[in-house]
Formats: C-alpha cells, sequence, structure tokens
C-alpha cells in the first residue's frame, strides 16, 4: 500500500519500468525459458512417491495364474474377428458368461459432423470391477460413459445400461495387439490436458519394477544417470513429448475420456518390438492384478498425490508450484509491455502525472480518450467476428463446398478453415480511421495495449487448465507481440507475426513432435498431418467436446488479428 | 439526448434477448458469481405460490429444504469438508444448516413474480432498463446542480486561482448521462445477472429509484424507494445518510446540531422512511399470514446460514470456523457494511452523491451473499467521476485485476468442481484478489477526490515550507 500511494517511491518504479522496459522483457523471457529448462534437473524435478496410506503401506501377492488361458482367448478371439470381419459380440458374450462374468452389451448411434476416415480398431478392456470392450475408437467409450453416468453431453445416441456399478475409483485402459509384449507404455494425458492423479502412475511403475517389466513413457526409456548431462537431456525429450501431447488437448489412449467424469484413469499399451526379451501375457496379468488389488483398497477417492504435474521420466515429476513460474516469466513480459504502452499514453494524456511533477502548463483533456476508445471497437469487432466465422463456417458451410468443388467433406472443412484463416490476414487492417492529428501514435498503442491485456488474460487462463498448451502459445506468441509495431522493420516483424500464429505453431509442433520420436518428417508429410490435425482437432471438438479448436478460434486467432492490426497501423 | 439512449437501450434489450434464447443462459444462471441463493430465481418456487394458502408453506418448507440440498454449491461444499477433514488441518464441524422455513425471497417479490411468473424474461429486461433510463435522469439532474454550485463558488471566488484546468466544462459533462446508461447496461455482469434472472436487478432497480428521487428532490417518494430498497436486502439501509444529507443540502438546511429546521427534517424523512417500512412489512403479514418471512429472510441475510460459495469473503471463512466462534466472527463481518457509515459521514458532508456512490460499493463488497450484479451498480457512477481521472493512481493495475478476476472465477470453479484438480482455496483465492481489488479501487476513487477538492482551495501548484514543489501524501 505504501508504494502504491507514495508519489516518490511510485515515479522511481515507473521510471524503472520505462527505462528499463526492453532488457526487462528480454530477460523475463530468457528466464521463463530458461527456468523450463532447468526443470529436468533434480533440485526442481523431484522422485514420485506413493502419498495414498491405502496403496502404499500393504502387500499384495499377485498369484496370476490365467496366463495360458488368455493366451488361448487372445487366439480365439483373433480368429474368430479375422472370420466376421467386425468385433465377435456374440462369442465374447459366450465367453465372458463361461468365466462367470455379468455380460451386457449397449448399442450407440452418433452422427459425425463431417465424416472421418481414420478410425482405427482396437480392444479395450477399461476395467474397475467393469471389463469393458468396445468398438469404433473412442466413440465407444464415451457412449459407454455417459450411459453409465447418465447425462448426454456429446449429442450420442446409445441403448440404456442394463447393469450398472457405484461410482467408478479408477480405470485401466489395456491396448494389446499381440500375446506378447516386450515393454508397456504408459499414456496419462487426457481430454483437454488433463491428467490422472500422480498415485496412479505410482502404483503402475511400483508394479512394473516389481515384475521386472519394461515400461516406457511416451515411448521413451527412464534415464537412469540423473546425475550427469545425459540423463536430464533425455528426460527433457521426454518432457518435451508430453508438454506436445497435452497441448494437442487430445484423449490419447480411452482413458483420457474418464478423467472428465472424474474417474482417475491411464492407458497401458503393449508394444511389440525387435526387443530380445518378451513378455507373456502372464507377467502382464500379474501387474494388472497386482494393481487392482492394491485399488480395491482405497476407501476414497484418490485424491492425495497431485493432479498437475509434468513427468520428465516415469519415476520423476515437477509439481505445479515449480513449472508455473515458467509461464509466470513469460506472461510477465506483456505485463511490462502493457505498463510501458499504458504509461505513454498516460502521459501524452494528461502531460503530467502529478501537479507539480512537472511544471509548466499542462496540454488541456483533449476529449480524444473517449474516440480513442471508440476507434478500438470497430478493429475488436471485426477479428472477433472473423474469429466467429472460423469457428463456425467449415462445418456449416461444407456442404456448399462440396456441391461446388470437387473436394470430400472432410478435405472442405479443411480448407474452409484454412482460407478464412488466410482471408483474416487480409481483412481488418484497413477499418480503423484517423484517430486524432496530435497525436497519431495513440490509436495504435491503445489498440496493442487492449491486445496485450487479452493475449495475457488469455494465456494465464489456459495456463492454469493446461499449462502445456498456455506455455507453447506464450513461448512462441509472446516475442511478436511484444515487438509488433508499425515503425521500424515492418517486413521483419510481419514475418516474425505469421510465424508465431497459432496455426504455425500447430505446424511446428507437429515437426517437433516427430523429431523428438526420432521420426522426421518431410515437408509434404509434415503438410499432410498438418492439415490430418487440423480436421481431427474440429472432429474432436464436436465429438468428445475438445476445447483446443474453440480456443484458438474463438480466442488466440482474433487476438492475433490485433497484433497483425497493429503492425499495419497507418 | 433520447436518441442515444433509446439506441443504447435497444442494443441492451437485443444482446439479452439473443442470450436468453441461447444455450448459454443455463448455464450462466448456475454460476456462483452471478446468483446468490439470495437472489436466484427459480421457477419452480414460485409454481409452487400458485395457490397462496397457509397449507401450502409445509409444502414449500419441504421444498426449500429440498432445493438447497439439492443446491450445486452443497455438494461442493461437503466434498471441500471431506478433503478438509481427511487431511485432519480442520476439525469436523457440521454441516451449514440449511434455511428450515420460507426461502429467501421476499414475500411481495413472490408475490409479483405469482403474477408474472411467465413474463419473467420481459420483467428482468424491463427493470434493467428503467434502472439505466433512471440513472440517467438522476445524473443528468445531478450535473447541472454540480455545475451551478461551481459556478457560484467560482463568482463568490473560492477556489484558488491556478485551477482553471479543474473546473469542469458543460462540453465534458455533457455525454456522462449517456454514459452512466451505457455502463450500465453494457456492463458484462449487469447482462449476465439479468440472463441469470437474479433478483439482484429489481434491488439495482429500486436503489437507482431511490436515486433519481432524492436528486429531484421528494423527500417522500426517496423514502419510499430507499424503504422498499431496505425491505428487498436489508443493506440500503445505510443510504439512508447520504439521502438525508442531499435532501438538507438540495432544501439549503445546514447539517448543525444546533439547527433546529436541520432536525426537523431529520425527524420528518426519517419517519417517512419508517412509516413505509413499517406498510410494506405489514403488507407482507397480510399476504402471509405470518411473521417468518422475518427470520427467514432477514436471518439468513444476517446469520449467514447458507455457505454457498460465491464472490464475497462469507462463505469460506464461516465454512472453516468452530460453531461456537461463529455469532462473534458473524457480527465482526456485517458490521463492516455499517462501519464505513458514520466516518465517511462527516468527512463527505459537502458531497453526498460521492458518498452515496461510495456507500453502494462497500455494501457491494462486504454484504453477505454479494453477485456481480451488485458491482455493476457502482460500476456505472464510474463515467460520473470522469474528472477524477487524472487523480486516479492505480486505474490500470486495478482495472487488470478486477478483469482477471472475472476471468479466473469460472476457470478455478472448473478446475475444483469438475476436473477435481484444484480446491476451494484456490476459489477462495481468487475472491480475495476481487475483494482487495475492488477496495483499492474505491480508495483510489476516494482518495483523488479528497485531492481534486484540496487542490480546488489550495491550487494546484503546492510549494512546501522550503520552496520545492508539494506533494500530498495520504497517511
Amino acid at each position: 500500500m505504501g508504494l502504491l500511494s507514495d508519489p516518490v517511491r511510485r515515479r522511481a518504479l515507473a521510471r524503472l519500468v520505462l527505462r528499463l522496459n526492453a532488457p526487462l522483457c528480454v530477460l523475463s523471457y530468457v528466464a521463463g525459458i530458461a527456468w523450463f529448462l532447468a526443470l529436468v534437473f533434480p533440485p526442481l524435478t523431484q522422485r514420485t512417491y506413493m502419498s495414498e496410506n491405502a496403496m502404499g503401506s500393504t502387500m499384495v501377492e499377485e498369484q496370476f495364474a490365467g496366463g495360458d488361458r488368455a493366451r488361448a482367448f487372445a487366439r480365439d478371439f483373433a480368429a474368430h474377428r479375422k472370420k466376421s470381419g467386425a468385433l465377435p459380440v456374440a462369442w465374447l458374450e459366450r465367453t465372458m458368461r463361461s468365466v462367470g462374468l455379468e455380460v451386457y452389451t449397449q448399442s450407440f448411434s452418433r452422427k459425425l459432423p463431417f465424416p472421418d476416415e481414420t478410425h482405427e480398431r482396437y480392444i479395450y478392456w477399461a476395467k474397475d470391477i467393469i471389463f469393458l470392450v468396445t468398438e469404433h475408437d473412442l466413440l465407444g467409450t464415451e457412449a459407454w460413459l455417459e450411459a453409465y453416468h447418465d447425462v448426454n453431453v456429446t449429442g450420442m445416441q446409445s441403448s440404456p445400461l442394463q447393469g450398472r456399478a457405484g461410482a467408478i475409483q479408477a480405470a485401466v485402459a489395456l491396448e494389446l495387439s499381440s500375446d506378447v509384449v516386450t515393454s508397456l507404455d504408459v499414456a496419462v494425458e487426457g481430454l483437454n490436458g488433463q491428467l490422472p492423479n500422480l498415485d496412479l502412475l505410482n502404483l503402475f511403475q511400483t508394479f512394473c519394477q516389481k515384475g521386472g517389466l519394461l515400461c516406457t513413457l511416451q515411448g521413451k526409456l527412464q534415464p537412469q544417470d540423473w546425475t550427469s548431462l545425459d540423463g536430464p537431456l533425455q528426460g527433457l525429450q521426454t518432457l518435451l513429448l508430453m508438454v506436445l501431447r497435452q497441448a494437442s488437448g487430445r484423449p490419447h489412449g480411452s482413458h483420457g475420456l474418464f478423467l472428465r467424469y472424474r474417474v482417475e484413469a491411464l492407458t497401458l499399451r503393449g508394444i511389440n518390438s525387435f526387443r530380445q526379451y518378451k513378455y507373456d501375457l502372464v507377467a502382464v496379468g500379474k501387474a494388472l492384478e497386482g494393481m487392482f488389488r492394491k485399488l480395491n483398497h482405497l476407501l476414497e477417492r484418490l485424491h492425495q498425490s497431485f493432479f498437475l504435474y509434468l513427468l520428465p521420466a516415469l519415476s520423476r515429476f515437477v509439481s505445479i508450484g515449480l513449472y508455473m513460474p515458467a509461464a509466470g516469466f513469460l506472461l510477465l513480459v506483456l505485463g511490462l509491455k502493457a505498463l510501458e504502452l499504458w504509461m505513454q499514453l498516460h502521459e501524452a494524456e494528461v502531460g503530467l502525472e502529478e501537479p507539480g511533477g512537472a511544471p509548466g502548463p499542462s496540454v488541456p483533456l483533449p476529449p480524444s480518450q473517449g474516440v480513442g476508445l471508440a476507434s478500438l471497437v470497430a478493429p475488436l469487432l471485426i477479428s472477433q467476428a472473423m474469429g466467429l466465422a472460423l469457428y463456425v463456417l467449415p462445418v456449416l458451410g461444407q456442404h456448399v463446398a462440396t456441391q461446388h468443388f470437387p473436394v470430400a467433406e472432410a478435405e472442405a472443412v479443411v480448407l474452409t478453415l484454412l482460407a478464412i484463416y488466410a482471408a483474416g490476414l487480409a481483412l481488418p487492417h484497413n477499418t480503423h480511421r484517423v484517430v486524432s492529428t496530435q497525436a497519431p501514435d495513440r490509436g495504435w498503442m491503445a489498440l496493442k495495449l487492449v491486445a496485450l491485456i487479452y493475449l495475457a488474460l488469455q494465456l494465464g487462463c489456459i495456463a492454469l487448465t493446461n499449462f502445456s498448451l498456455g506455455f507453447l502459445l506464450a513461448t512462441t506468441m509472446v516475442p511478436a507481440a511484444a515487438l509488433a509495431k508499425p515503425h521500424g522493420p515492418r517486413t521483419l516483424y510481419a514475418a516474425l507475426l505469421v510465424l508465431t500464429s497459432p496455426a504455425a505453431t500447430l505446424l511446428g509442433s507437429l515437426f517437433l513432435w516427430r523429431e523428438l520420436q526420432e521420426a522426421p518428417l518431410s515437408l509434404a508429410e509434415g503438410w499432410q498431418l498438418f492439415l490430418a490435425a487440423l480436421a481431427q482437432g474440429v472432429l474432436e471438438h464436436h465429438t468428445y467436446g475438445a476445447l483446443l479448436f474453440p480456443l484458438l478460434s474463438l480466442g488466440l486467432y482474433p487476438c492475433w488479428l490485433l497484433f497483425w492490426n497493429v503492425l499495419f497501423w497507418k | 439526448m433520447a436518441a442515444p439512449l433509446a439506441l443504447v437501450l435497444v442494443v441492451a434489450v437485443t444482446v439479452r434477448a439473443a442470450l436468453f434464447r441461447s444455450s448459454l443462459a443455463e448455464f450462466i444462471s448456475e454460476r456462483v458469481e452471478v446468483v446468490s441463493p439470495l437472489s436466484s430465481w427459480k421457477r419452480e418456487w414460485l409454481k409452487a405460490f400458485h395457490c397462496w394458502t397457509w397449507e401450502y408453506l409445509h409444502i414449500l418448507e419441504q421444498y426449500f429444504m429440498k432445493v438447497s440440498f439439492c443446491h450445486p454449491g452443497w455438494s461442493a461444499m461437503a466434498q471441500s469438508r471431506l478433503t478438509a477433514t481427511s487431511t485432519s488441518q480442520v476439525q469436523a464441524t457440521p454441516l451449514p444448516q440449511p434455511p428450515e422455513q420460507l426461502g429467501p425471497q421476499t414475500p411481495l417479490i413472490i408475490y409479483l413474480f405469482h403474477f408474472l411468473i411467465d413474463y419473467a424474461e420481459l420483467v428482468f429486461m424491463i427493470t434493467d432498463a428503467l434502472t439505466a433510463i433512471a440513472l440517467y435522469f438522476a445524473i443528468q439532474d445531478f450535473n447541472k446542480v454540480v455545475f451551478k454550485k461551481q459556478k457560484l463558488l467560482l463568482e463568490l471566488d473560492q477556489y484558488a486561482p491556478d485551477v482553471a484546468e479543474l473546473i469542469r466544462t458543460p462540453m465534458e459533462m455533457r455525454y456522462i448521462p449517456l454514459k452512466v446508461a451505457l455502463f450500465y447496461l453494457l456492463n458484462p455482469y449487469t447482462i449476465l445477472s439479468c440472463v441469470a434472472k437474479s433478483t439482484c436487478a429489481i434491488n439495482n432497480t429500486l436503489i437507482a429509484f431511490f436515486i433519481l428521487t432524492t436528486i429531484k428532490g421528494s423527500a417522500f417518494l426517496s423514502a419510499i424507494f430507499l424503504a422498499l430498497a431496505t425491505y428487498q436486502s436489508l443493506y440500503p439501509l445505510t443510504l439512508f445518510v447520504p439521502g438525508l444529507l442531499y435532501l438538507l443540502q438540495r432544501q439549503y438546511i445546514p447539517v448543525k446540531m444546533k439547527s433546529k429546521a436541520f432536525w426537523i427534517f431529520s425527524w420528518e424523512y426519517a419517519m417517512m422512511y419508517v412509516g413505509s417500512l413499517v406498510v410494506i412489512v405489514c403488507l407482507s403479514f397480510f399476504l402471509l399470514s405470518s411473521w417468518d418471512f422475518i427470520p427467514a429472510v432477514y436471518g439468513f441475510i444476517l446469520s449467514v446460514p447458507d455457505l454457498t460459495p460465491n464472490i464475497g469473503l462469507f462463505w469460506y471463512f464461516f465454512a472453516e470456523m468452530f460453531e461456537h466462534f461463529s455469532l462473534f466472527f458473524v457480527c465482526v463481518f456485517q458490521i463492516n457494511v455499517f462501519f464505513y457509515t458514520i466516518p465517511l459521514a462527516i468527512k463527505l458532508k459537502e458531497h453526498p452523491i460521492f458518498f452515496m456512490f461510495i456507500q453502494i460499493a462497500i455494501i457491494a463488497i462486504f454484504k453477505s451473499y454479494p453477485t456481480v450484479g451488485d458491482v455493476a451498480l457502482y460500476m456505472a457512477f464510474f463515467p460520473v467521476w470522469n474528472h477524477l481521472y487524472r487523480f486516479l493512481r492505480n486505474i490500470f493495475v486495478l482495472t487488470c485485476i478486477i478483469i482477471v478476476c472475472s476471468l479466473l472465477f469460472p476457470v478455478l470453479w472448473h478446475l475444483w468442481i469438475y476436473a477435481g484438480s484444484a480446491n476451494s482455496n484456490f476459489f477462495y483465492a481468487i475472491t480475495l484478489t476481487f475483494n482487495v481489488g475492488q477496495i483499492l479501487l474505491i480508495s483510489d476513487y476516494f482518495y483523488a477526490f479528497l485531492r481534486r477538492e484540496y487542490y480546488l482551495t489550495h491550487g494546484l501548484y503546492l510549494t512546501a515550507k522550503d520552496g520545492t514543489e508539494a506533494m500530498l501524501v495520504l497517511k
């Protein structure tokens, strides 16, 4: 409060912010990035530990002996499936009943906003006391979850469930494509970047260690040596992969849909690679049995451990308190820039902030304050309308597009998306009018001020719910946003702004992702993947309620257009 | 000037009508920031009043019990308690008791909606429009008075010689009433609370009409509207003092303890106020043939039994407190609203409308079940104090804080209730920041006002004793 009301100290602070603004911004940005990179080093990344008493102290002895039977079932299943070409529902029903389970089937239908050809078929076993076998990718899981909880959030039509248990405490989705595995890969990232309680992962890891199973995270083995540089570097790769996956907001495995219903869940994928040593179903069965028996001890929901974390390795984590400063430093750049602009605007307006500060006649308060605000309304409305068009038109206009152009619906959606996106660059920047003759800079400064605050607000909110997405967008958008102004090397700024626009960030992320997976993309492949990702993004928004598409089209794209507008201010 | 006002009204009504028709309406009407248990308007509650008989009250009693248990906030609180007790940070305290008798709506409101139940959307749009129109004409009149007073003081040479730039001109004052209406009607807070059909909008209308009639100088109508506002939400009781001060000023009666006219007028105004309050309360009694509504409504406001999270300061504090301290702390918390009235009345004796603005803000911050609709009412007054702009110190930072908090409310609520990854502390942290932001904003305005008054009489360019430029410091 002293700082807020004492004029002397205020003036000193204001001078500091104004004079050292550029170095402070650079420092803050660098600090943000450096903080993020430092997350993989031991003091910041900690060993995981089991917080839940009910699962930690008790011992479990696995007695899983059904390995042979499981193998036989698996072979039978594969044979039946090959014969019928679809999921052998009748056989499954018969077999499951024969081992003494209650069996129910549920049918569902869902109208997709546009046809999609890329559904893969897996068998998912999401099991609590419940064995769930579903069809049609994640749609089956969603249909079952909605019916189980008796809600309808995505417009799915399905038959009601005949059997129900109580509230589900945890779920493990199992994806096995063969009856022997070389390693198990675990996926935690759910819809909209939601993560399960860290204790569930700890549980899995405990049993992997106990059974000597080879476990991977993001397809990477965990580094053993954290004291030298190699361990952290490898951890950084895993961390970046996790950030990219979480930022995408896609459910990476059918566990991702459970999280929305507050059921802690993860997906285990059986990997069968060319490695020498293979595990059979007994080892996998033992690990699963152990996990379920420990979960059986739970008295209440998993809540002791972290919900917000990053994983540089399976046994290492970074908690929210330690990674948030990275995003904080990046957002500070926007705050500093906004403060500087505000002070410049304020000085131009009032002449002297403190009566007696700078003596002499001040400029009489111009009525331009109102005009300045009014002139911002047009660019704001236009860019927001562009965003709305980007959100609504592609899916609405697909039929028109397919009638007039030789494209399929999915292609039409993606191409309309790109067309509107590009059209936005040409549209808004000739709408504003001259604000006042005496202070020509005020117009763009006010617009940039609004845009900076708008961006900082959005990134802050996103970083709170999905840190990875917020951080990724902040890393790319902040420098260009801070630099944008209608003077100086405009071509350079324009290039930088285009390179850091949301779509370019998506493209870049795809390349980075494949690079980290050690499967680099060629340009043409990258482009194809980019188009597919756009279609998937729109589709997942409409089918599961993924929020990335509306966030980008209704929030960040209009905001980015404002900076584009600032750059081409006349 | 009527045309722009009409345009603003049309835009405001269009926005509201569109939102009423959209899928967002239901979402908004369940936001804890927008509706409190005191202002939420449930169609079912009012349906139950279709037959206005004594027997019905019993059914209603049970109904309210059910409603409060089914209220989304309750499960949230129960959840947070589970977490709190399991980590054994807090001793187990019994869950707050749901209101046992009549719902926390005043009988007249329920009676009113008994007839208007099918036109609720229209009613809430009209109340918003009425509030804006009342504020528009009130401020128009107020500006005339301010200008006249300034002219008088200029002619009497009361101002320091170098304050020409502080003198207000008709040019800059011309659009203020329109801006006030605009600020009220297009404020997202007002729109949200209208779409949520929060009865806060009706309270705001009553307060706006109280201000209008006070500024127009009609002591009788002013007392009636103040009584209605008090009847509705109790806290406007504190507006009695600024209302009285303004009416006294208007009639050129000096505020002096020895002056007889002062005592006579105060007595008259107080009697009109108490009289109308008694009439309204008796009317409610005859409607209901029972006094149950007094503990149900005012007891509910004062003793804060419903701890559904909201944007105020009460819920978290009382959810975490040992039962046997709660009476003491309820008194401490409630006294905040009433406590500042007397010092403010002494300091702002000459400026009752500014006093009223500060008091409305204080009510919005410290009342037991605040919603964003209350905040919107005092925000509508910001254009009236445009001339203080150059003296405001932290307006940028504080505006940012309030915007950030408004956005973080739903985000943290989502993390707490739906995602389960955050807890009540996160949400409460934001309510704290929001309220600190509001308090700092109001004190910034207060300080700016005092500074301007000081400069007007002492001159803008002060020099200290040693010849250097002087500075005003708030201590």
